[in-house]
């Protein structure tokens, strides 16, 4: 008989106490899986759809709220910013490219982008089908957008005003989808691009009364933000400031904001991990109990096995054995319920049209999960099996 | 075959146990008589090579046990000794045929399942094979552990208080089957005992004794 069989048999003889240990060990151990699946693709997110804008430029207010809004489109800009200001920056020295950027409609929850066709370039996306817009009303939707809006190629859609998606639609300005762009894993999956005059044009035709209130509109055109590459590294130092002090807009820059975004959001996840930690020790404890009570109720099992000629290592292998059995089986219970519960949390999230995040996927990093599981059954089972290993076979003898 | 010279043995609380001198030739029957405390579980503990004697020499099945270390007598008895115990000690949490196939687990023998059938066969016990020790009666219980005593064929079967809680009847079927089991296999028989009946019932030609006292065996160091 296998030893593996033989510590099964072991294990599921006294069944609750089993089932309860697994649950404890899944449960740690699912916890850590789902901060360790969620803290890694938050990252790579941000990562991703930071892709090298050094500095965003929008209307004063919170920084952070700037950089949510305009790189990952997940919170609502501050306000508008005029067209001349951002047309004037983009001429500054240290500035190597500027996209400008303006929000304010959605279709079905997915954002309106209004822009020039240098965004869809910075995060080097491809077309799927169709082509880039060669006029205003033209848009290219984003994978997610595509698929979750039904947006096949030249067909029509009203935007509706607002990011919240309750505003009222614009209806007699209609976009025609002139092309999907390939999934790429990153924000612009979930955006809808268009010319910046689109989004102009709607709102002025919304507005305007008559031709010269249309010319008055005009002259104020404004943009929600805009995302800029610094020339020279050296833009950090002074391009900030010089936008900061001189100008009515505010410039913010994104790793910082992010550095300290994740410092916030990372007490979260230190919460969780601890969470997940601490459920590891009171399984591990349980576990140690189980089998500490296993040896003393077996122990005449024990001995007989020394009597049939069973070395002490292997009495005390198969103490091991039993608690890694467990710890095999909580692993694969803990790391399919962490997937699951990430996936979940994705599928959420995605039904908020926010930052994307999925079960189905591996991190290098989970193959630590098994080893914590493998180390904290070894640690449950040390003093256990020094027992059994120590254990008096002429007891076996004296018992009457 | 078991010879031993000399033997004694110290306990660690001191009190002091010397064996008689025994020469029993491979298929003899020894009887092993005394009252309990008077050191049988200790000759059976130095038979079965998990005691080291503190003086004398104990040869069992061709080995000398001074001689064995620790790693090699636990091989030594997987493969020659043959233990009956009183209590059985019949694994809860396995079938009869499982608890046969953990001694040879335990002997570090590859799986046999054919051996297991034949053993359980010889003893009358085929049709158990699949039930839990639960589910046995005393009887069967005591030959599913015999069964497990003899599967891998030992040279000696040390058999402890095969009667103790047995009825006359069931008591003279017990030692039928041992002395049975132990001719087939050409093995030597220790019974350990204090029960009457055992000594009354065994005649045998080959039949060798050690007679332990607890007063002349026990003594304390002052």
């Amino acid at each position: 008989m296998k030893i593996v069989v033989i510590a099964f048999r072991y294990l599921w003889s006294r069944p609750i106490t089993a089932a309860l240990n697994l649950l404890l060990l899944s449960l740690g151990l699912a916890a850590i899986t789902f901060v360790l699946l969620t803290s890694e693709q938050m990252d790579q997110t941000f990562e991703r759809d930071l892709a090298g804008i050094d500095l965003v430029v929008g209307a004063k207010g919170s920084p952070m709220q700037l950089i949510l809004a305009g790189v990952f489109h997940i919170d609502v800009p501050p306000g508008n910013i005029p067209l001349g200001a951002v047309q004037e920056l983009s001429q500054n020295a240290q500035v190597a490219k500027l996209i400008p950027l303006s929000l304010g409609d959605t279709y079905q929850g997915f954002r309106i982008v209004g822009t020039t066709p240098a965004y869809p370039e910075h995060y080097k996306m491809s077309l799927a089908q169709g082509q880039m817009w060669k006029q205003p009303m033209q848009a290219v939707a984003g994978a997610q957008a595509a698929r979750e809006g039904q947006l096949a190629l030249g067909s029509r859609f009203a935007s509706s005003h607002g990011l919240g998606g309750k505003g009222h639609a614009h209806g007699n300005s209609l976009y025609q989808v002139s092309g999907v762009m390939a999934p790429c894993g990153c924000v612009m999956d979930r955006l809808i691009l268009t010319a910046t005059e689109s989004v102009w044009q709607v709102h002025e035709k919304a507005t305007a009364v008559d031709a010269s209130d249309q010319k008055a509109l005009e002259a104020e055109r404004e943009v929600t933000l805009a995302l800029i590459t610094y020339k020279s590294p050296l833009a950090a130092v002074s391009l900030p400031r010089f936008v900061n002090t001189t100008t009515e807009m505010q410039a913010a820059a994104p790793a910082i904001e992010i550095t300290r975004l994740l410092r916030m959001v990372g007490v979260g996840t230190d919460v969780l991990r601890g969470f997940g930690l601490v459920l590891l020790l009171t399984a591990g404890l349980s576990v140690f109990i189980a089998l500490w009570n296993a040896v003393r109720e077996r122990r005449a099992d024990l001995a007989m096995l020394r009597m049939l000629g069973a070395s002490p290592q292997k009495v005390a292998g198969l103490l091991w054995c039993e608690a890694l059995l467990l710890a095999l089986m909580a692993t694969a219970i803990g790391l399919a319920a962490g997937h699951a519960l990430t996936g979940l949390v994705g599928h959420w999230l995605q039904a908020e049209r926010s930052v994307a995040l999925t079960g189905w996927i591996w991190f290098d990093a989970e193959w630590w999960v098994p080893l914590l599981a493998m180390a904290v059954a070894t640690l449950a089972a040390a003093l256990p099996a020094l027992s059994a290993y120590r254990l008096d076979v002429t007891t076996l003898l004296n018992s009457r | 075959m078991i010879h031993c010279a000399d033997l004694a043995y110290c306990y660690p609380d001191s009190s002091d146990i010397s064996f008689p001198d025994v020469d029993v030739p491979q298929g003899g029957v020894l009887l092993l008589r005394g009252p309990s405390g008077s050191g049988k579980s200790t000759w059976l503990a130095l038979a079965g090579a998990l005691l080291r004697p503190t003086r004398g020499r104990i040869d069992v099945a061709g080995q000398d046990l001074t001689q064995l270390k620790a790693v090699a007598g636990d091989a030594w008895r997987a493969k020659s000794i043959g233990f009956l115990p009183q209590k059985l000690y019949l694994s809860e949490a396995l079938t009869v045929a499982g608890n046969l196939a953990m001694a040879q687990w335990a002997a570090g023998v590859a799986d046999d399942p054919e051996a297991v059938a034949q053993t359980l066969d010889a003893l009358g016990l085929k049709d158990l094979a699949g039930r839990k020790p639960s589910q046995l009666s005393g009887g069967q219980a005591q030959r599913v552990a015999l069964a497990r005593a003899v599967l891998m064929a030992p040279q000696v079967i040390l058999a402890d208080e095969p009667t103790a809680s047995l009825d006359d009847d069931a008591a003279r079927a017990a030692l039928d089957l041992l002395r049975g089991t132990a001719a087939r296999l050409r093995a030597t028989l220790v019974i350990a005992t204090h029960d009457q009946r055992v000594v009354q019932a065994l005649s045998h030609e080959n039949l060798y004794q050690i007679s332990l006292q607890v007063t002349n065996n026990v003594r304390k160091k002052l």
